[in-house]
């Protein structure tokens, strides 16, 4: 089976550490991600890459527990599928990400907590490969 | 110049086999000008929102081809916002002296879904299972349980309420009560929100018929005036929908900005307001939006939820119809369904649902993504 990423240019991968991929302002520093052209809060067209934190704290949480409407949604429905974590975790003085969560145990999750990024499986596509996605699970 | 509406109507909310949008845009602007006292053709501009119905403008071929100016508007669920706040313009402008604000919609069940790149967000948002407006809710609602102390018990009270209210509105989509164990045992959805602390998108047509506020006793011994009316888009640091990242630095929502903008244009604060529609997409919703309209402190609303104020016959009467909880979400004619409503309470016409002391002012409020808000303020 290959493993493929969700899309180009959103986390490197496959690395040791992987990285998401976001991008700073070269005018006024702001941190955008996933990477965009131009700046949202100066609006200059001058945006680099930047990889991002693979570390920070959760800032808001919640668990979808039905099946989002597909499309868009692209994973598995009825009964393969299972409930999951969303929330956004904050990469300190960067940005914070939306992002699924490796945990969805509303008995675990708490704002503040250590995440940390991980590269996960998420669905197997027409052509039989794994698509891999970023997630945030707590520090272990 | 001073803006008055001088006739509501609305289609019953609901799901309505065999009825089309249009049509029931149409049943709205008949009852708004029977309201009113007037003819179709003696309107003469109308502005129509709609997220269903491609030209709302086409209600034209049922109500009469009579040539007026009618633009079509949409803002997600702020639309119907636009559509007032856009007639209101034109009144003020003295371009005319008649026109009306019509909102029509008819959804299939079932939560919103779209294309996340007619967003700008990426299509992987969407594939990811992201692009979903209730985990959002759940998200905000979560957050803002653990900031401001508010439980889980205040969230049930609030849809409790919102369904109690429902049962004495005929036009209504949910009339049954349902009990607070009842809305918290039902399944969770997005935690800590379950599935009876949601409205439902669903189907329904509103409409409001609006002149300059010195031609008003022409139509009617019981004007209501528009004090305000305000629209305001999400700005850098807002926690908004459909929001795949957020900035460090942090700001207000859009709904507290309209709010601000309306309490400004009217002159008046939350205190002089007698009866409130806020959008309760969901019951955290509502319990949030309290206080970003600025009728409470945040926090406030535990106590005050647990000691009835936001009943009918409470110091804040919220969503007296039922708001959306009960009534669902057609999202063209929520925002006219609240002027409705509104206007029924400040005429007194509210029937089983009537506010006491003869209310005079009303706010209306309306949020919806990808972060937008409007905020109208009524009186007698």
């Amino acid at each position: 089976m290959t493993s493929i990423p969700v899309a180009e240019g959103v986390f490197t991968w496959p690395a040791d550490e992987p990285q998401l991929i976001g991008s700073r302002c070269t005018a006024c520093g702001i941190v955008t991600f996933p990477a965009q052209d131009s700046c949202p809060r100066c609006a200059a067209m001058a945006m680099d890459e930047e990889l991002l934190a693979r570390r920070g704290r959760l800032w808001a949480w919640t668990t979808q527990a039905f099946p989002p409407p597909s499309p868009p949604y692209a994973g598995p429905t009825g009964a393969d599928f299972v409930p999951f974590g969303v929330g956004y975790v904050e990469l300190p003085g960067e940005v914070k990400v939306e992002t699924r969560l490796t945990e969805a145990d509303p008995d675990v999750l708490r704002l503040g907590m250590e995440m940390e990024l991980v590269i996960v499986p998420f669905r197997t596509d027409d052509e039989g490969n794994e698509i891999m996605t970023f997630a945030f699970g707590p520090v272990a | 110049m001073d803006v008055a509406i001088v006739g509501t109507g609305l289609h019953p909310f609901g799901r309505f086999a065999g009825v089309s949008g249009i049509e029931m845009g149409a049943f709205a602007i008949r009852a708004a000008l029977e309201d009113a006292g007037v003819e179709w053709r003696d309107v003469e501009f109308a502005f129509g929102g709609s997220y269903e119905v491609d030209n709302p403008d086409a209600v034209v071929a049922l109500m009469g081809l009579t040539g007026i100016p009618f633009t079509d508007v949409y803002n997600g669920c702020a639309t119907a916002a636009s559509a007032i706040s856009m007639a209101a313009s034109t009144i003020r402008l003295g371009e005319h002296k008649l026109g009306i604000a019509v909102g029509m919609d008819k959804h299939l069940p079932g939560a919103f879904s779209a294309d996340p790149r007619l967003y700008a967000c990426p299509s992987w948002y969407g594939e990811l299972g992201q692009f979903v407006t209730t985990k959002f809710f759940g998200m905000k609602i979560n957050k803002y349980m653990a900031d401001h102390g508010i439980s889980h018990a205040t969230l049930a009270r609030v849809a409790a309420k919102n369904y109690r209210n429902g049962a004495r509105n005929p036009n209504a989509f949910r009339r049954k009560p349902l009990s607070e164990e009842e809305i918290l045992g039902s399944p969770m959805l997005n935690y800590p929100l379950t599935q009876y602390m949601f409205c439902s998108p669903d189907e329904g047509a509103a409409a409001a018929v609006f002149c300059p506020a010195e031609d008003a006793h022409r139509y009617t011994d019981q004007p209501i005036f528009l004090r305000a009316s305000a629209v305001r888009t999400r700005r850098l640091g807002a926690f908004e929908v459909h929001s795949p990242w957020l900035p460090i630095e942090q700001t207000v929502g859009p709904t507290v900005d309209a709010s601000r903008a309306a309490f400004d244009q009217a002159g008046i604060g939350p205190e002089d307001v007698d009866v409130i529609q806020l959008q309760d997409t969901d019951a955290g919703a509502e319990v949030i939006h309290l206080a970003e309209n600025g009728f409470c402190a945040d926090g406030d609303q535990e106590a005050l939820v647990a000691d009835g104020a936001l009943e009918i016959d409470g110091p804040l009467p919220v969503n007296t119809d039922g708001g959306l909880i009960a009534n669902g979400e057609p999202i063209g004619a929520s925002g006219l369904r609240q002027v409705h409503e509104l206007a029924l309470q400040l005429r007194g016409r509210a029937g089983d649902r009537q506010v006491p002391g003869s209310p005079k002012v009303g706010y209306a409020q309306l949020y919806g993504a990808p972060g937008t808000a409007g905020v109208s303020i009524l009186s007698t």
